[in-house]
């Protein structure tokens, strides 16, 4: 396609907007609504989110996002971590599941990347890491 | 993430402001905590109409301060949510605990009419 973009980020919450506007960048290419484009934003955020805090436990560590079109209104993310990985990929996904033991989080992250985007393909292994993989189609106005 | 606090009676207002993810949302917490604590506040209405991104840390953050309060006697208000924000309150049923409303002044005055019946 000619139009890869690989980015390495420090997996630290800091960089959570910047991942968002990276992907932002990258997608307003091929000229989504706005309403796309801020479901685009949101599936990012919450994988990245997710990469740092546990992924890393919040220590940081190297975040690779890898972004594509695979077809001109077709966009493809990928984002990865080499953290602690998930143990049980399926129940990670179902809604409310949370390994978080504070009151702070909704385990809704991975409810929010599934509804928001078209396909979601998460691979992962504990003690290696894990890899989101995200795809949506966009309502194009014009192509690219 | 910006945070002003309005106080009508006994109902604490946080007007948020900007982008609510999960980096901004341990100190948006701890702001809306100490907050309550200072006005004695019973009653919180979030103001949503200023939030430009918000991811699932909104839900947390919510369903926290409502769990905080649900422990004594008051009200909780969510109000003026865009499309996406309200999409994503919805997936963890947080409007089926916690009534949202057009307008702060809206909710304001069904929590006095509350106190009064
Ligand atoms: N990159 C990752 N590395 C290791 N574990 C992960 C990763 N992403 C998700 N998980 C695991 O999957 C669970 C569910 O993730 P999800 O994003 O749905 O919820 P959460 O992050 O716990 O809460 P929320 O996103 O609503 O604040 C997490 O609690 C965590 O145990
Ligand atoms: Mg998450």
């Amino acid at each position: 396609m000619g139009k890869e973009l690989k980015v390495q980020l420090e997996g630290i919450l800091e960089n959570q907007g910047l991942a968002r506007a990276i992907a932002a960048a990258y997608v307003s290419q091929a000229d989504p609504t706005v309403e796309e484009l801020t479901e685009v934003k949101t599936a990012v955020s919450e994988a990245f989110s997710n990469a740092a805090i546990h992924g890393y436990g919040m220590k940081g560590g190297t975040v690779n996002m890898e972004f594509a079109f695979t077809s001109k209104d077709t966009v493809m993310i990928k984002i990865m971590d080499k953290g602690v990985g998930i143990e049980n990929i399926a129940m990670a996904m179902e809604p409310l599941y949370t390994t978080d033991t504070g009151q702070n989080r909704s385990g809704m992250g991975f409810t929010v990347m599934e509804s928001f985007m078209d396909r979601i393909k998460v691979d992962s292994k504990p003690g290696e890491g894990t890899a989101v993989t995200m795809i949506k189609k966009l309502d194009t106005y014009y192509g690219i | 993430m910006e945070i002003i606090f309005n106080v009508m009676g006994n109902t604490l207002i946080a007007e948020l402001l900007g982008e609510l993810d999960h980096h901004a949302a341990d100190s948006v917490r701890q702001r809306i905590d100490s907050a309550l604590d200072n006005y004695r506040a019973q009653n919180l209405v979030f103001d949503f109409n200023k939030v430009t991104f918000m991811d699932s840390s909104g839900i947390g953050m919510i369903l926290g301060r409502y769990r905080k309060m649900g422990e004594k006697d008051n009200n909780m208000a969510i109000v003026g949510c865009s499309k996406p924000i309200r999409n994503i309150l919805n997936m963890a049923g947080v409007f089926s605990i916690i009534d949202y409303y057009n307008t702060a002044e809206e909710a304001v005055e069904v929590f006095d009419r509350k106190e009064v019946s």
